[in-house]
C-alpha cells in the first residue's frame, strides 16, 4: 500500500485540479464543422505516414508501365498510341482501387477504441463517416494526379489539354464518393482489415480487367463484350477518355453521375446505420 | 442509496444479449452523484457491456436507465453532452500524436481553434505528457498512454466519467498517478462509474461497489460493507530468520487459527480479521521471535467470489490479477 499524500505525484494533482476546473462548455459545433474536423484528422493521417500512399499508387503505375510498353505494341500498334487509349482507364482503376482503402482504414478504426470515443461525443452523427470520405478524397486526387503525371511523362498529351485532364479526374473523383460507400459496408461488416482488403480487390480487380480499361471490346466473344458494354466501369472509363479528348461523352458522363448517385443513396443510409449499431 | 441525493445513474433490469450469449442478464444500479461508484467483477461478466449501454454507445435489449435524469434511449444526444468515456482499450487515435488527438476532441467538442489548442497544451502540461506530445500515440507508453485517455475524457469536464479498467496493466506508480486523477475529479464535482477487477483499486476509491458476475450484481454495499460480507483478510508475517517459523506457526496457531506456510521460508500466513492479527503479532512479539513485517492484507477479488458465489472468479485468472491483491 502506498501513502499518495507524500508522493511527488503531489504537486501534479494541483495542476490536474486546475485543469479540470477551468473549462467553460463551449457550444456545439455544426455538422459541417464536426465533418471538416474528421477530414483534418484523415489528412494529418498520411501527413504521419505518407507510405501509406504508396500502396494506392504504385500498384497503377506499375501496370500503366507494363501494358504500355509489353502490351502496347501488340494491342495497339504503337506504346504510344496505346498509352493515348489506356491511360484514361487507367485513372480510373488507379482511383477505384483507392477507395477500397476507405473501407480497410474504416475497419481499421473500429478495432480501435477511439471510435467508442467519437460516438459518446454528442456530434451529428454521420461526421466521422463524412470526415474520413472528405480525407479520402484528398488520397483519391494524389492517387490520379499521380497516374496523369506519370502518363505526361511517358509522352500522353490528350488533346482536350488540362482542362480535359482536371476534368477527367474530377469526375473520377465524384464516382468514387459513390463507390466508397460500398467499401464503408464491407468494413463494417467484416471482421478485420484484411478480410475487408481481400474482399474488395475481389470485387474490384474483375471489374477493372472486364471493362474497357485495356482493351477495345470488340475483340471480345460476344458474352463477354455484352458484359464489359454494360459494365460502369467501362461507362466511367469512356467518360474519363471522352474529357481528357476534349469531346465529352454527354451520355457516358450523366450514366457515370448517375451511378455514383444511385450506390450512395443504398450504401450511404445503410453505412450510417450500421456505424451506429456496431 | 438515500433519497436526497440525486442519482447519477439509476438503471433497472438492463439486458443486452450477443447471439445466445447474455452479456449483461437484468443489472440494476443506483449511482449516488459526487462521487466513484465502483463496478468489480472479472472479466466476461458484463462491466463494460453496461458501461457502454450507459454511455449510450448500445441499446440495451430490455430495461431502462437514466443518467444525470435523462433517458439513455430517449434523450441519447443530451446524455452524451454530459458523459465522457474512458474506454477498456484506450481510447485515443494511436496515428495522431497526443497534442492532435486533444485538439481533434477540443474542435469536436465546439471550441475554436486557438482555444482548441490552448486547452490541449494546458491539459499535456497537467498530465505530464508535454513532452511526448508531439509523438504518435504508438508510441506512448502504457501510463502516458492511459493519462492521455483520461486528459481527453475532460476536455471538456463530464458531469459523469466512465472509466473502465483504467489501470490494468499498469505499473504501480503510474496506477497511482491515475488514482490520483480520479480523486481529482470527484474533488471537483464529478462522479465516476469505475469499472475494476481490483477489490484493492474499488477499496482505494470507491465509496459504492456493485459486485457484478454473470450479467448481474450480486452484491452491493460499501467497500467495508463488502469486506465485512468476505470475512477476514490474512495476517502475513515475516521473520528475520526462518528457523523460528515452526515455533512461531505454533503460537499464530493458537492465537489466530489455521495457519499456512507460504513459499517464501521465513512467512506464513492467517486468516484473520484485524482484531486477531492484532493478538497475534502481540503474541509472537511477546515471544521474542524477531519479526521483519507484518501485513493485513485484503481478500483478494477471487476470494470475495468465493464468499459471495461459492466459486472462484470465472475466468482464465491473469497473473495480474493476484498481483495485486
Amino acid at each position: 500500500m502506498t501513502t499518495t499524500s507524500g508522493t511527488p505525484d503531489t504537486a501534479d494533482t494541483a495542476a490536474v485540479r486546475r485543469a479540470i476546473s477551468s473549462t467553460p462548455r463551449p457550444p456545439r459545433p455544426g455538422p459541417l464543422s464536426a465533418a471538416l474536423t474528421f477530414g483534418w484528422r484523415g489528412m494529418l493521417k498520411v501527413r504521419h505516414v505518407p507510405e501509406q500512399l504508396l500502396d494506392v499508387t504504385v500498384t497503377p503505375v506499375m501496370f500503366l508501365l507494363m501494358f504500355t510498353y509489353l502490351f502496347g505494341g501488340a494491342i495497339a500498334g504503337s506504346t504510344s498510341a496505346y498509352l493515348d487509349y489506356t491511360l484514361p482507364g487507367l485513372l480510373v482503376m488507379s482511383v477505384l482501387f483507392t477507395t477500397v482503402y476507405s473501407g480497410v482504414s474504416l475497419n481499421t478504426d473500429l478495432t480501435k477504441g477511439v471510435v467508442d470515443r467519437f460516438r459518446s461525443l454528442p456530434i451529428w452523427r454521420p461526421a466521422p463517416l463524412l470526415g474520413s470520405l472528405l480525407g479520402d478524397s484528398v488520397r483519391y486526387v494524389i492517387a490520379g494526379t499521380v497516374i496523369i503525371v506519370v502518363g505526361v511523362a511517358l509522352g500522353f498529351r490528350p488533346d482536350g489539354g488540362a482542362v480535359g485532364a482536371v476534368a477527367a479526374l474530377a469526375l473520377v473523383v465524384v464516382f468514387s464518393f459513390g463507390l466508397s460507400w460500398v467499401f464503408s459496408v464491407l468494413g463494417l461488416l467484416l471482421r478485420t482489415p484484411n478480410a475487408v482488403m481481400n474482399a474488395g480487390f475481389m470485387a474490384i480487380f474483375p471489374l477493372t480487367f472486364l471493362s474497357n480499361v485495356f482493351v477495345d471490346p470488340e475483340t471480345l466473344p460476344g458474352p463477354l463484350e455484352a458484359f464489359v458494354d454494360v459494365n460502369p466501369v467501362s461507362i466511367l472509363a469512356t467518360a474519363s477518355r471522352s474529357l481528357m479528348a476534349g469531346e465529352p461523352d454527354g451520355g457516358a458522363i450523366v450514366v457515370s453521375l448517375a451511378v455514383a448517385a444511385a450506390l450512395a443513396a443504398v450504401f450511404l443510409p445503410l453505412t450510417t446505420r450500421l456505424y451506429r449499431s456496431r | 442509496m438515500t433519497t436526497s441525493t440525486p442519482l447519477a445513474i439509476e438503471a433497472s433490469g438492463l439486458r443486452k444479449s450477443y447471439g445466445t450469449t447474455r452479456a449483461v442478464d437484468g443489472v440494476d444500479l443506483a449511482v449516488p452523484t459526487g462521487a466513484v461508484y465502483g463496478v468489480l467483477g472479472p472479466n466476461g461478466a458484463g462491466k463494460t457491456t453496461t458501461i457502454r449501454m450507459l454511455a449510450t454507445l448500445i441499446a440495451p435489449d430490455a430495461g431502462s436507465a437514466r443518467v444525470l435524469g435523462h433517458d439513455i434511449v430517449s434523450e441519447a444526444d443530451t446524455v452524451r453532452e454530459l458523459v465522457s468515456l474512458t474506454g477498456q482499450l484506450a481510447s485515443v487515435d494511436e496515428e495522431l500524436t497526443g497534442r492532435e488527438n486533444l485538439v481533434l476532441l477540443g474542435r469536436l467538442l465546439g471550441y475554436s481553434r486557438p482555444a482548441a489548442r490552448s486547452r490541449a497544451d494546458e491539459l499535456l502540461e497537467a498530465f505530464d505528457i508535454a513532452d511526448a506530445g508531439g509523438k504518435l500515440v504508438k508510441f506512448f507508453s502504457g501510463g502516458m498512454r492511459r493519462r492521455l485517455d483520461i486528459a481527453a475524457s475532460i476536455v471538456v469536464t463530464p458531469r459523469l466519467m466512465f472509466l473502465d479498467e483504467p489501470t490494468t496493466g499498469l505499473d504501480p506508480r503510474s496506477r497511482n498517478q491515475v488514482w490520483e486523477i480520479a480523486r481529482a475529479l470527484v474533488a471537483e464535482g464529478t462522479t465516476i462509474l469505475l469499472c475494476t477487477q481490483y477489490l484493492e483499486e474499488a477499496d482505494q476509491l470507491a465509496d459504492g461497489i456493485a459486485v457484478i458476475d454473470r450479467g448481474r450484481v450480486i452484491a452491493e454495499g460499501t467497500p467495508g460493507h463488502l469486506k465485512a460480507s468476505v470475512g477476514a483478510g490474512a495476517l502475513r508475517v515475516r521473520l528475520v530468520d526462518g528457523a523460528h517459523r515452526a515455533e512461531a506457526a505454533r503460537l499464530l496457531e493458537r492465537a489466530v487459527g489455521p495457519v499456512t506456510l507460504d513459499a517464501e521460508p521465513a512467512a506464513l500466513s492467517a486468516a484473520a480479521d484485524a482484531e486477531r492479527a492484532a493478538i497475534g503479532v502481540a503474541e509472537l512479539a511477546r515471544a521474542g521471535i524477531p519479526l521483519a513485517h507484518f501485513a493485513l492484507e485484503q481478500p483478494s477479488l477471487d476470494e470475495v467470489f468465493l464468499a459471495l458465489t461459492g466459486r472462484a472468479a470465472e475466468d482464465e485468472t491473469s497473473p495480474t490479477l493476484q498481483e495485486l491483491s
